[in-house]
């Protein structure tokens, strides 16, 4: 009895000197990688700070005097600037001469010129992530493991969508720039090529993962590859495909604004405009659209996501 | 097999309501939003006025561009009204000050014959005459009355013009002949001077010249070993800017790490206070989740323009917008996934009494940990794809050099190197972070599953 007790209490305080020497090598090495990770974050702070034009400290008390300009003497310029609406302070400069911007529609109604942009890059948005959408499904069907017609096919449409995905954006919107001349029609091509490669990753990896009773079916009838894809594999995958997209939706929009300040039309360039020259009113104005806009999209995307495939953390890997 | 009777095929349809007996609006569904999208792409094409931009649009400017890509070219004239006829390059030529190159011969009767592409393509030309020769056809041009005629057919590849002749050679170049000057351009597959620019003493040497001249040549600058001078000479070469792209570069992949890293270690404690289940006040989850969306919602280029107005254009406007952007980003991912997590480990440390933080260090954290990580690393990786493009609107990173050298139309070759490098990142930050991902995330797999499952 007493033996027993010994040895037990042996092998108990073994296992305890065992975990307690595992938590301290891993306390260890906790340590060391928060200590690397802050000697990188010091670094690369210092490394941020030094090729700046302005350094962080120099310009920290002046952030007040920089944001003092967005204040408009009247706020009222703001709806002027957002709805092209006359204002008084118009003095033939460029801050105030809203109503320029008008574009008519039908005898004396008009779209301020703000939401016309706005919809230029909203549609851009909108028309890329379809080029996307309508590549990727065919592609993701060809790159997913158990779907393939062919292996050697898989692998090349595989690293084509790489290319795509990880190809700069900018540099295929200056090239067809150069082409179609600056404007909307080469930030569409240059994001729904990027879209293409970004939808068929995470297509091919919902199609991996499908059921493939329904597939073996029907080959067991006969069917052909196509027949198998439309009729075993897109029935299932279609409402996560779908979710992707509008999530989807939700970047390019992002995306489609930040070209456009590049020269790709839109909101984006009149958005770097303003705030390069130093227009409060309609600054703000656009800021607010644009805040707005993003908002209204996302949360419809999101509450479409939700009826289509449930509550779902899709950042998770995404 | 027998053929179904028409009581089973009616037994089917009953037994199967949901599948044969489809409310209308569930059965036309799928053709409203086929109707709806052609009757939008339409729009689309009306709004962005698509037949006119494709009309006018120069299609046969792509091919050249890409062709600038991986080629570079020579462009030398050569002068027919002076005494003596002598080739002149450019002033920044890739041949360097002096360049006597083997395609250009000079030959005994004073003629000159300029090799385009062997002696297949070429041009033999005197003061008199030139004869260009391509695709397989000798082609006399006369030069003596003042213009340059061509008596006899002229072939595709040449176009007449009143005071110019014109040969499309291809890829290999382009002779253009007028009465009082020929101009040439060469072209060559691959990158000039890549390594050492024409300024350099150590242009036009081969690699083994170059290599014993650094281990025991004499000194080319005083003072200077020739290793280091050598090195200088790459990194400030005038023509790739290695040293200015390489930093650009190291700027484009600390912005997003630093965006990243600091939107990670703000969000985190936030993303307590905005979980439901953790922080039971209604409000407090609201704002903070309200918050996050606003930070989202003002998107990465009004940061970016924002910071670049009150930093300055450099790599720090860059890393605070990527910040504040990733503070909402990561806040709602990590806040989501807080509020995804099994409630068991968390009651189990609470009934043994621990305090407030206890709970969450020992009942909540180890849950999360690798799913955060995964978040963060996604990030990180997006990220650096984005650096690129905020870049161009002075941000700094690698996106503004890009968009220069592409604004020109002229420095394709440089885009090129840039945009190979940029991939070269992009692919390398995929696989560390995919397979750091994938090492912590045994977890996040499991999870994964579990959240289809439930679906």
């Amino acid at each position: 009895m007493t033996l027993s007790v010994t040895a037990h209490s042996d092998a108990t305080h073994r296992a305890a000197d065992a975990w307690r020497r595992q938590t301290s090598l891993r306390r260890l090495y906790t340590a060391i990688g928060v200590g690397l990770l802050i000697v990188a974050l010091c670094g690369t702070m210092w490394f941020a700070d030094e090729a700046n034009a302005g350094h962080f400290f120099d310009r920290l008390p002046h952030i007040l005097d920089f944001l003092s300009w967005l204040v408009p003497k009247d706020w009222n310029d703001v709806w002027r600037a957002m709805f092209d609406i006359a204002s008084p302070h118009d003095t033939g400069t460029q801050e105030f001469n809203f109503p320029l911007g008008r574009a008519y529609v039908w005898g004396s109604f008009y779209i301020p010129e703000y939401f016309e942009l706005m919809l230029t890059t909203l549609n851009v948005a909108l028309v890329s992530t379809f080029i996307g959408f309508v590549f990727a499904v065919p592609f993701s069907f060809i790159a997913a493991r158990n779907l393939t017609p062919h292996p050697v096919l898989r692998l090349i449409v595989k690293r084509f969508m790489e290319l795509l995905r990880a190809f700069p954006e900018i540099v295929i919107a200056g090239l067809f720039a150069a082409i179609v001349s600056i404007g909307p029609i080469a930030a569409i091509i240059a994001i729904g090529l990027h879209s293409i490669g970004a939808l068929g990753k995470l297509f091919y990896e919902i199609n991996e993962n499908i059921d493939m009773r329904a597939e073996e079916g029907l080959r067991a009838v006969g069917a052909n590859w196509f027949e198998r894809v439309r009729f075993a594999g897109l029935p299932q995958v279609l409402p996560n495909f779908m979710s992707y997209t509008l999530l989807r939706i939700e970047i390019n929009v992002r995306i489609s604004t930040i070209m456009g300040a590049v020269g790709g039309g839109g909101i984006g360039e009149e958005l770097k405009l303003s705030i390069s020259r130093g227009f409060g009113a309609k600054t703000i104005a656009l800021v607010l659209l644009l805040f707005t806009t993003i908002f209204i999209v996302d949360q419809f995307s999101a509450w479409l996501r939700r009826k289509l495939v449930g509550e779902q953390a899709f950042m998770i890997g995404a | 097999m027998t053929t179904m009777t028409a009581d089973q095929i009616q037994s089917i349809e009953e037994r199967f309501p949901h599948v044969f007996r489809r409310p209308l609006h569930q059965r036309f569904r799928p053709l409203l939003l086929l109707g709806g999208t052609v009757v939008y792409l339409l729009y689309a094409l009306w709004f962005f006025n698509l037949p006119q931009v494709i009309r006018e649009s120069h299609w046969e400017r792509l091919p050249l561009f890409l062709t600038q890509w991986i080629s570079y070219d020579v462009q030398p004239i050569f002068r027919l009204d002076e005494p003596q006829i002598t080739a002149k390059y450019p002033r920044f030529s890739v041949l360097g000050p002096d360049p006597h190159p083997d395609w250009v011969r000079t030959n005994a009767d004073g003629s000159v014959t300029i090799l385009i592409d062997g002696a297949a393509k070429s041009v033999t030309f005197n003061k008199m005459q030139a004869t260009i020769i391509a695709n397989g056809e000798t082609v006399p041009v006369a030069l003596d009355t003042g213009k340059p005629l061509i008596s006899g057919p002229v072939p595709g590849w040449i176009t007449a013009h009143e005071d110019e002749v014109v040969a499309d050679m291809g890829f290999a170049g382009e002779v253009r002949v007028a009465a009082d000057r020929v101009k040439i351009r060469k072209r060559f597959l691959g990158w000039a001077n890549f390594v050492f620019d024409t300024r350099s003493p150590f242009f036009g040497k081969s690699a083994g010249e170059v290599a014993s001249l650094i281990v025991s040549g004499p000194e080319l600058k005083p003072g200077t070993s020739n290793l280091a001078l050598a090195g200088d000479n790459i990194w400030n070469n005038a023509q790739w800017q290695h040293g200015d792209v390489w930093t650009k570069l190291l700027q484009t992949i600390v912005m997003a790490f630093l965006g990243t890293a600091l939107g990670g270690i703000v969000a985190f404690p936030l993303a307590f206070f905005a979980a439901r289940n953790i922080t039971p006040s209604r409000l407090v989850n609201q704002v903070l989740k309200r918050f996050f969306d606003f930070m989202r919602s003002i998107d990465m280029l009004i940061w970016a323009l924002f910071f670049t107005r009150a930093f300055g254009p450099g790599p720090l406007a860059g890393s605070a917008a990527i910040f504040f952007t990733e503070i909402g980003t990561l806040g709602k991912t990590y806040s989501e996934a807080l509020e995804n997590i099994d409630d068991k480990p968390r009651e189990g440390v609470v009934s043994t009494g621990a305090n407030g933080l206890l709970v969450q260090r020992y009942g909540v954290l180890p849950e999360v940990i690798p799913v955060f990580i995964s978040q963060t690393l996604y990030q990180w990786e997006s990220n650096t794809r984005g650096a690129t493009i905020i870049g161009a609107v002075g941000a700094g990173g690698i996106g503004l050099k890009l968009w220069e050298a592409m604004r020109t139309n002229s420095n394709w070759a440089n885009v090129f190197y840039m945009v190979l490098l940029t991939l070269v990142v992009v692919f390398v930050f995929d696989n560390i972070s995919n397979f750091l991902r994938r090492r912590l995330s045994r977890t996040i797999h499991d999870y994964n599953r579990l959240q289809a499952e439930q679906e």
